[in-house]
């Protein structure tokens, strides 16, 4: 995950302390990456560790500050590739591929049915995405955000369409006709 | 009480004869509740638009029935399945909507107009729906110096400029960019909660089906599939 970078990323905008940069990182994902005060720590003593971060006492209280490696490493992760974790719906492409498995060995409509389904289950939740999308007040931040997961969805779709579509074009389905 | 508004009852169209046959609608049920916003989704030829083409009118079933606002339009003459179109129903295409030698004004007027409805009265009721629309502004200049999208805000407008039970739109997004053609279809789905009218969108777009109540799924001129109506109690129930 990249919340480091998030970190150095507020960082870079000036010295701030733990809790700062736990609702500021909040703030700036709208809302749906929620850190624990802990994870935020955490986190700062492993960037201190590597010296992307420095830390200095303010009143009792820790101050931390992006170093000029911490600036260096902060400008390299701008510019690489983003090495995404699976989103969890791959889930999504093993189970329409291995109902396809099965429709192909047994020759029966399975893997129809499930792209269909999987089709509809999507739909639904594009749908409720797009109702907290519209009554939402909120943030740029937050509407990129539901932004973002719209398209992931249409993606899906998208690539279920093809899957039907592939699959009615394969000699076993054609058979049925 | 709450009647379907469009009402499919083992629609069966098929065009061409013999071995050329095609069936584009293979026993369709679909019911639209009053103020449901239904978009329906599937393939290219799927049976979508001919589904819309039905429920316009504008085709004639070959089996089943199609009902609008409580009348089958089986039983109609000509007459009264052209007045049906002009006062129950209204259309927004991809494009290609408006007149281009009549203006912005002029356009939302037409069916007022063609309903006799006085001049001074049809321009105020034709300024009325397009500020419900969001177009204020250069209302006597014609259809091309509007951008796309503010096009299908003056075609959505002269569709409610009637009270209309039912609006039907296929791919009035099409030939947009995905912000206009959002806002675009935004507007549509607004247009139920406003106006009572129940909304049917034949659209290939996820994106833009997500604003519907119930997306309905075509395949083979058959519904495969639909997700469950966001719409309260109501006759939707009736389609499946």
């Amino acid at each position: 995950m990249a919340v480091r970078e998030g970190l150095l990323a507020l960082l870079h905008e000036g010295p701030r302390h733990g809790y700062q940069l736990k609702t500021e990182f909040e703030a700036a994902t709208g809302g749906v990456w929620p850190l624990n005060v802990g994870q935020v720590y955490t986190t700062l003593d492993r960037l201190e560790r590597d010296g992307l971060v420095g830390v200095s006492d303010n009143e009792g209280q820790k101050v931390y500050s992006i170093t000029v490696d911490g600036v260096s490493a902060l400008g390299a992760w701008w510019e690489a590739a983003p090495v995404d974790e699976p989103p969890p719906r791959d889930e999504l492409m093993l189970k329409v591929l291995m109902a396809i498995e099965r429709s192909t060995e047994r020759g029966d409509a399975h893997a129809m049915s499930v792209i269909t389904h999987q089709r509809t289950v999507l739909h639904s939740m594009l749908q409720s995405k797009r109702r907290a999308r519209s009554v939402a007040t909120t943030s740029l931040a937050a509407r990129l955000v539901t932004d973002a997961l719209v398209v992931r969805a249409e993606a899906d779709l998208r690539w279920l369409d093809l899957c039907e579509a592939q699959l009615n074009g394969t000699p076993t389905r054609k058979a049925r006709s | 009480m709450n009647d379907p508004v469009l009402e499919l009852v083992d629609v069966v169209k098929t065009f061409g004869k013999g071995s050329t046959e095609v069936r584009a609608l293979n026993g369709v049920d679909l019911a639209v509740s009053p103020a449901e916003f239904v978009a329906v989704m599937g393939p290219s030829g799927c049976g979508k638009s001919t589904l819309l083409h039905l429920a316009g009118g504008l085709e004639d079933v070959s089996s089943g029935r199609v009902r609008v606002a409580g009348r089958d339009i089986g039983d109609l003459d000509l007459a009264s399945r052209a007045a049906l179109r002009r006062t129950d129903v209204g259309y927004v295409f991809q494009r290609l909507n408006l007149l281009p030698s009549l203006t912005a004004l002029e356009n939302v007027a037409l069916p007022l107009k063609l309903e006799g409805v006085g001049r001074r009265e049809a321009s105020a009721r034709s300024l009325d729906a397009l500020a419900a629309v969001g177009v204020t502004e250069q209302l006597s200049r014609y259809p091309d110096d509007f951008s796309g999208g503010q096009q299908q805000r003056i075609a959505i407008a002269r569709a409610i400029v009637v009270e209309r039970a039912l609006i039907l739109a296929d791919e009035p997004s099409g030939a947009l960019d995905t912000m206009t053609g959002d806002s675009v279809i935004e507007l549509l789905s607004s247009l139920p909660g406003r106006f009572g009218t129940a909304i049917v969108l034949v659209t290939h777009e996820p994106r833009f089906a997500s604003w519907a109540d119930r997306v309905v799924f075509m395949r083979d001129g058959v519904v495969v599939d639909q997700t469950a109506s966001t719409v309260p109690v109501s006759a939707a129930g009736a389609a499946t």
